[in-house]
């Protein structure tokens, strides 16, 4: 180890050091993503295609147009759930890894609602099935949070281990019992008209997106003014002081999961009513661990999150259109996306070292 | 399938032959987390590094068998598993520059290594391969003279790969190197005690270094070992959690790597009996039917029974997940 300059020496000489964290994520985030673009340009090259018109493809088919960035919010709806979902459980440190499976088994309850439920009226029928979304989805986050408080399971192990489960067993019925009546492929019947989102404003935009989008200021209210936000932070910054404080930290983890569970089933319930409209194997583009990325890139502040799956959202369409205009791998938003967040990371944790 | 087929003789021992073959990905892996973990360092990136150990090994191996080592395909495979070997460590420098460097939070860096290593990994395939109809020659079977020939037990121990020897033989090596030697012995100071191991002189961020760029090797020979000799092919997502099991069988196997074994191998058993099985889609027990998402299901259904009976983390290395700061005050 180099000799280390004395204390009074770094503080003089560091330009971050009386940074707050808001202008920290200001300097962080725009050069990180900027650096995981550069990388993600690299795979475009190594692809053999012109990174710069890739990305103006990307861009201008995302976010180039009213239409487009209406589908760009109606992608970014089930990130943004989730999302919003999980910081809950990353401010309290709760690495709550399992929003597939928690979106699967609520697209299941979801589906099952509103395929048995026709006979309701469609402003009955709607509310019913994101209700039975939300308690789907928070079961399958119940089931981490027991493992853990009963037996101290790790969470990340539990909760990803259950995604593989749920997936499966949504597999299953597709396949078996659920099947559609004299169908031959492995999946169930369509929902009925009056079993999808209904449509708002006159364009394409679904009420799901709208109930998404109407969430950001809740959750921002719930996080930043109540006693349970406070609670999260603290149980997240600190367990042991938080529980010499009088906290029932095994009630955060609890609250945690469930409440991530809730919004993962719901966007599990709104995608099954609006965009696959039927359960099969695969109903989701990786939306449980693109939350993940999205929670933690969106610093699990729900502007951020918004901003984020937003996005994330621009980048997978963008890169559907240059898998169908040049033939690039759909995966290649995959990689940006982890890109980006790994070069955050790398750009946060130097200057908040620099800071120390 | 009737359940009396399954519990013949000729099924039971082509399964548990399978299932050791299927444990030992999942073994190698677990050494090589096990190393890093004792230097205190948490590498949650196991899937997204087997995943592009697995990808580098299997085009290593696809492009040397069908161009310059045609003509002997044996070899292509052992270059196939060093280049896997070589990309885990290169995995294992970003992990380590991310953890020890820069200290950041270790979760954080585990679970966005393994976004990224699975999605660069399917990116690669996707991109160098243009054919469907890929599949590589598989490693010679070696019989164990005279030991072979022991009814039950021959077939299932001693008619198996050169991979296979060498990994019982990586098992020991690791255990002895950890527990026997002077550089095992300073990995673990590292992960009890930084503070004390820096006093007498060892330099704890070279020694993370080190643990975490030779264990994620192991764990990307591990992902080579699944793809090149195990199933002969890659897929996209073909790691299907089998990173995330050797996490909690670390856990499991209480950082002692003879404990790993016997994790590996109940893990490699409930793994092969959905893969033999998963081909006719269902085990018939009398009347009723098993559906094969059940059987598919039992991997993990097990990693959380595993972990339901043996869940005390008082094993742990001391300081696991914490990045150390050198003279704090």
């Amino acid at each position: 180890m180099n000799r280390e300059p004395s204390k009074i020496q770094r503080r003089r000489t560091d330009i971050f050091h009386t940074a707050s964290p808001t202008v920290l994520n200001l300097i962080s985030i725009p050069s990180g993503i900027l650096l995981g673009l550069i990388l993600g340009a690299v795979l475009i090259v190594i692809a053999g295609a012109d990174p710069i018109a890739s990305y103006k493809i990307m861009f201008s088919s995302s976010l180039g147009g009213k239409n487009q960035i209406i589908e760009t919010l109606i992608k970014a709806c089930p990130l943004l759930l989730i999302g919003l979902g999980l910081s809950a459980s990353f401010k309290a440190k709760v690495w709550n890894i399992g929003a597939e499976g928690q979106y699967y088994i609520g697209a299941l309850f979801g589906w099952m609602v509103g395929m048995y439920g026709t006979a309701l009226p469609k402003p009955v029928l709607i509310p019913l099935m994101l209700t039975a979304g939300l308690i789907g989805g928070s079961l399958w986050g119940l089931l981490p949070a027991i493992l853990k408080i009963k037996n101290g399971m790790n969470v990340i192990i539990s909760t990803l281990m259950l995604n593989y489960i749920a997936i499966l067993i949504v597999q299953y019925l597709a396949r078996g019992p659920l099947q559609e009546p004299g169908g031959f492929l492995p999946r169930t019947a369509k929902l009925e008209r009056i079993a999808r989102m209904p449509q708002m404003f006159g364009t394409r935009l679904h009420l799901g997106c709208v109930i998404a989008l109407l969430l950001v200021p809740v959750v921002y209210y719930i996080f930043t003014s109540t006693p349970l936000g406070f609670k999260l932070r603290a149980v997240g910054s600190n367990p042991k002081v938080a529980k010499y404080a009088g906290f029932n930290v095994n009630l955060a983890i609890f609250i945690a999961l469930i409440f991530s569970g809730a919004l993962a089933g719901m966007a599990g319930t709104i995608e099954i009513s609006t965009a696959y409209q039927r359960l099969q194997s695969s109903i989701s583009l990786n939306y449980g661990f693109n939350g993940v990325l999205i929670a933690l890139l969106g610093r699990t502040n729900p502007w951020g999150v918004l901003l984020t799956s937003i996005f994330f959202a621009a980048l997978t369409i963008g890169v559907e259109n240059l898998h169908v205009v040049i033939g690039l791998p759909v995966s290649l938003s995959d990689a940006i996306q982890a890109l980006v967040v790994l070069s955050v990371m790398v750009v946060d944790s130097y200057i908040r070292k620099k800071a120390s | 399938m009737d359940i009396n087929q399954v519990l013949s003789a000729s099924f039971f021992i082509a399964l548990v032959t399978a299932g050791i073959r299927l444990s030992i990905p999942v073994l190698v892996t677990v050494l090589g987390e096990i190393i890093t973990e004792s230097a205190g360092v948490m590498n949650l990136g196991l899937e997204g590094i087997m995943a592009v150990g697995g990808v580098v090994g299997f085009l290593t191996a696809f492009n040397l068998q069908g161009g310059s080592l045609h003509s002997s395909p044996q070899l292509a495979i052992y270059f196939a598993l060093i280049a896997g070997f070589v990309a885990g460590m290169g995995m294992g420098l970003i992990m380590a520059f991310l953890s020890v460097t820069l200290r950041a939070d270790q979760t954080v860096c585990g679970v966005t290594i393994v976004l990224l290593g699975v999605s660069l990994s399917n990116y690669l395939y996707r991109q160098a391969m243009n054919t469907l109809a890929e599949s590589l020659v598989s490693l010679t079977i070696y019989k164990i003279p005279y030991l072979h020939k022991i009814p039950i037990l021959g077939p299932i121990l001693f008619e198996q790969n050169l991979v296979f020897y060498l990994v019982i033989v990586l098992v020991l090596v690791v255990h002895f190197f950890l527990f026997k030697t002077r550089r095992g012995l300073e990995i673990r100071s590292v992960g009890e005690n930084p503070a004390a191991a820096a006093t007498s002189g060892i330099s704890v961020e070279k020694t993370r270094y080190l643990a975490t760029i030779v264990g994620s090797g192991l764990t990307g020979l591990g992902g080579a070992i699944l793809t090149v000799v195990q199933l002969g092919l890659f897929r996209e997502n073909i790691i299907a959690g089998r990173g995330w099991v050797a996490v909690a069988l670390v856990i499991f196997s209480r950082w002692r790597p003879k404990n790993a074994v016997i994790g590996a191998l109940v893990f490699g058993l409930a793994d092969s009996l959905q893969y033999r099985i998963q081909a006719v889609t269902q085990v018939t027990y009398g009347k009723n039917t098993v559906p094969y998402e059940f059987l598919l299901m039992l991997p993990y259904l097990l990693t959380i029974g595993v972990l339901l009976f043996r869940n005390s983390s008082s094993d742990a290395p001391a300081t696991l997940g914490e990045p150390y700061v050198q003279d704090a005050r």
